[in-house]
Order: structure tokens, then C-alpha cells, then sequence
């Protein structure tokens, strides 16, 4: 219990002067998962549009892959990215293993299937309401799938949102393909697991609050959004 | 988009078969510029489905819907459905989007938007949340909205069915305004009071089939079946 709360005190402190090892990498996680979560989104958010319009073979299969993926494992996403990333792997020539963006890419792919399913589930609702009123106004299917989109924007936020919150807690996938090298690689994730096994204590708990704030602060931000939506919009 | 060209509309034997079950059993008719038509017929007689196969929205299973300028789909027509299905977005924009369907852009766009939610009486709510409206003001959008395309065909499936006399009494009073304007009215409905007020023709459907095609004044005057008859006197619905 003593250790705890010199841990706290000490967090409390290394917050309250804006301790610039800190401040680094909390910038690096956010830009990071930012990213990933962008990239994940336009790619994802389409993808699931998609599933709920096309009709094709095969497309049963690829939304219960698309499901179980939501569920990836971090540490195997990491190791896929890395393999494909390392040097004598197919994309090793582009040399950017350890990199930060290697972590992009790897939360890219951890989150891209939580957007697309639930985007997916979201679309087809919406699609099932408006097919034939669109079909009779004479929109392609492309017109339609981004005309769902955009009338189901704001639940694409709360579908965003559960992406990014993954990706900002994950740990594994960019632990791997970044390697928590200090002042280059070093999310909030990995440098608690780090600082936690090297017995820093206030460091690692001073970035778990930063990190628990950070998510609940985003989903109070979708759960706004979603209510003024609904009173808004219907 | 104007004048009669794509009409006669003409329906050749439509069939129609879901999971099983014969919607429509050989529907022949012919819909003339012009004319009022209602489509009338007790619940489950297939009225709904008939009016989605003329509009292209669903396939028969066999028989032919051909228009007068021989496309499969001309662009001159607009349905108006039961429940309304406006877009989360503003009622002039609601309108804007359909005119962009259609190919009209920029200020034409805009004008004509404008226009067609005049002459429903909307001007005022131009700017709101199309889905916050109420149930009449959002069949009146969606009106304004069919009326905007300026079809030369416009299909009502049971367009009052779901809204209370006063907003119904509106509703019928802008189709009156939309046909006075020069558009073909295809509508369904089982609500007998509506089909006299507005019927020029009476396309009578019983259980998937025609039972009788005539004049309104006909129909309900000298019904020729005991079906026909049936349901005029009410005790079909």
C-alpha cells in the first residue's frame, strides 16, 4: 500500500511539472493511434458500407472473418507486421521496422475490423430503411454506400472510437514492430510495461492515468455526440 | 423530363412469387397519361407490390413492364411511400439531393428546391432536421421531393395510411395539386372515402388478380362483381 501511494504521489508530481519524457510520449501514442485510427477508418468505413450494399459470393465469409478479427490478438498482429516488415521479409526494403510507422500500420490493421464490422452492422440497418427510396431516386450503389455513410455519421464516430480505444491500449503490436526504443518509439503502453518490470513506479502509473483519462475522455466525447445526434437528427 | 412520352405504361402478365407464395397472379393493365388511377384492394391483395414492380424497385418473376418510349426504367417518374424516408439532413437539402440524382446542379439546384418545397407549403422549415418533422410534414417533404423531379408518373403506395385526418387531408390535396400540374397519379390505397374523392380509374385487386378495371364513377356506381361489391360496401378489408 506504501509503495502505491508513493507511486501516486510521485505520478501526481511528474503530471503536475510536465515532466518532458512524459509529454514525449504521450504525444508519440496519441499520433500513433491517431493515425492508425484515420488510416483504419478509410479504409474500414467503406469496407463495412460495402458488405452491407455488394451482394457477392463469398461475402458471408468475409463478414464472419471480418467479425472474428475484431478480436485479433495484438502480439500476432505484431509479429504478422514484422515479418512482412523485417529485412529479408517482402516489405523489407522500405527499412521501417522500429519505426513509428510500423506501429501505424500495425494498430492500422488491429482496428480496421472492429471499424468495418461495426460500420458493416450500422449500414446494412440503415440500408434495409432506405434501399427503396433510394433505388427510386435513381442512386448507383456507390451514390447509396456513401450516402449511408455520411447518414450514418454519427455512429461512425462511436465505431471509430471503440477502434481507437483499442489501439490505444494495446500493447503487444507495438511492442513488437516499434520496440519501445526511448524518445523514438516509446508509447504509454510499452513504456508502462517497461518502467513497471524496472520498478519505476510513479513513471508507469503517471501514464496509466494519462491513458484511462485519455479513453474515457473520448468516449464521453462520442457518447455526447451520439445523444446530441439523436435529439438532432433522429 | 416533361410531356407524356413514357407513358402508356403498360403491364403484361406480371407475375409474382416470394418465398413460396403467389403475390401476383397475371396482372394485366395499362396506366394512360393523364387519369387518376387508384389501385384499390383489401390488405394483402398484392396493391403495394404491383406498384413496385411499375416502378421498377422490385422484378416480376415473369411478364413484362413496358413503357410507351420502350426504356426499362425511365427517369421521368417518383415514388411517394407509406413511411416517408427522408435523409439525416435538412429538408431543402433532402430535395437538393434528389435534384442532383436527376442531373440538375448550382443554383438551378437550389432554385428549384426551394420552389417545390413552396408549393407544398413548407417554405418555413426549410433549414430543420428532415427526421425531427412530423409524420405529415415529412409525407409533405417527401412529396415536394417526388414533385421536385417533375415525373410524368408519380406512384403513391397508401401515402395518408399512416398520418391523422387533418395531415391526410393535406397530403390529398397537394396529389390533387401534383395531377393538376400534369403528372400521371398511380396510388394504392384501401380507404374508400380517398379513393372516390380523388379516382378517375379503379384498378380493382382481390388475392394477387384484377377483378375489375373502370371508370371511377362506374366502379362505384355499377360494380360488375360481387367482389367489387363486397368491398364497396365494406365488408372486404
Amino acid at each position: 500500500m506504501r509503495d502505491f501511494t508513493l507511486a501516486l504521489a510521485g505520478a501526481a508530481r511528474l503530471l503536475a511539472q510536465g515532466d518532458p519524457e512524459l509529454w514525449q510520449i504521450i504525444r508519440l501514442s496519441l499520433a500513433v493511434t491517431l493515425s492508425a485510427t484515420l488510416v483504419a477508418t478509410l479504409v474500414g468505413a467503406p469496407l463495412g458500407a460495402l458488405l452491407a450494399i455488394a451482394r457477392f459470393p463469398g461475402r458471408r465469409v468475409i463478414v464472419v472473418v471480418l467479425n472474428g478479427f475484431m478480436g485479433l490478438p495484438p502480439v500476432v498482429v505484431g509479429l504478422g507486421v514484422y515479418l512482412l516488415l523485417s529485412r529479408s521479409g517482402p516489405l523489407g526494403a522500405l527499412g521501417i521496422l522500429f519505426t513509428a510507422k510500423a506501429m501505424v500500420i500495425a494498430q492500422s490493421l488491429l482496428i480496421t475490423p472492429i471499424i468495418a464490422s461495426l460500420m458493416r452492422q450500422v449500414v446494412e440497418d440503415a440500408w434495409s430503411e432506405y434501399r427503396e427510396q433510394l433505388v427510386s431516386l435513381g442512386a448507383s450503389a456507390w451514390r447509396s454506400g456513401f450516402t449511408l455513410l455520411w447518414d450514418t455519421r454519427y455512429s461512425l464516430v462511436t465505431a471509430l472510437l471503440a477502434g481507437f480505444g483499442r489501439a490505444a491500449a494495446e500493447v503487444g503490436a507495438v511492442m513488437i514492430v516499434g520496440g519501445n526504443i526511448a524518445n523514438y518509439t516509446r508509447v504509454m503502453t510499452t513504456a508502462i510495461a517497461l518502467q513497471t518490470s524496472m520498478g519505476d513506479l510513479p513513471l508507469a502509473l503517471a501514464l496509466g492515468c494519462v491513458l484511462i483519462a485519455i479513453i474515457i475522455g473520448i468516449n464521453a466525447i462520442a457518447y455526447g455526440v451520439r445523444n446530441w445526434a439523436q435529439r438532432h437528427y433522429r | 423530363m416533361s410531356g407524356g412520352a413514357i407513358l402508356p405504361l403498360r403491364l403484361d402478365g406480371i407475375r409474382y412469387e416470394a418465398g413460396g407464395n403467389v403475390i401476383l397472379r397475371g396482372i394485366d393493365a395499362t396506366f394512360g397519361a393523364g387519369t387518376r388511377t387508384i389501385i384499390l384492394g383489401a390488405n394483402g391483395a398484392g396493391k403495394s407490390v404491383l406498384l413496385r414492380i411499375c416502378h421498377g424497385l422490385i422484378v416480376p418473376t415473369a411478364g413484362s413492364v413496358r413503357w410507351a418510349n420502350g426504356e426499362a426504367r425511365p427517369r421521368a417518374q417518383a415514388m411517394a411511400f407509406q413511411r416517408p424516408v427522408l435523409l439525416r439532413r435538412s429538408v431543402l437539402a433532402n430535395i437538393e439531393y434528389a435534384l442532383g440524382l436527376a442531373g440538375v446542379a448550382g443554383t438551378a439546384r437550389r432554385e428549384q428546391a426551394a420552389a417545390a418545397l413552396a408549393r407544398v407549403g413548407l417554405s418555413a422549415i426549410g433549414t430543420r432536421s428532415a427526421r425531427v418533422l412530423s409524420g405529415g410534414e415529412q409525407q409533405r417533404v417527401a412529396l415536394a421531393r417526388a414533385w421536385a423531379l417533375r415525373p410524368s408518373i408519380l406512384f403513391l403506395d397508401e401515402p395518408t395510411a399512416s398520418l391523422d385526418p387533418a395531415a391526410a387531408r393535406n397530403i390529398e390535396s397537394i396529389v390533387q395539386a401534383i395531377h393538376a400540374a400534369g403528372t400521371k397519379i398511380v396510388m394504392t390505397t384501401h380507404n374508400l372515402a380517398l379513393a372516390r374523392r380523388l379516382a378517375d380509374d379503379i384498378l380493382f385487386l382481390h388475392d394477387g388478380a384484377v377483378v375489375e378495371a373502370a371508370a371511377a364513377g362506374e366502379f362505384f356506381s355499377r360494380p360488375r362483381t360481387p367482389l367489387a361489391r363486397a368491398f364497396i360496401e365494406g365488408e372486404l378489408s
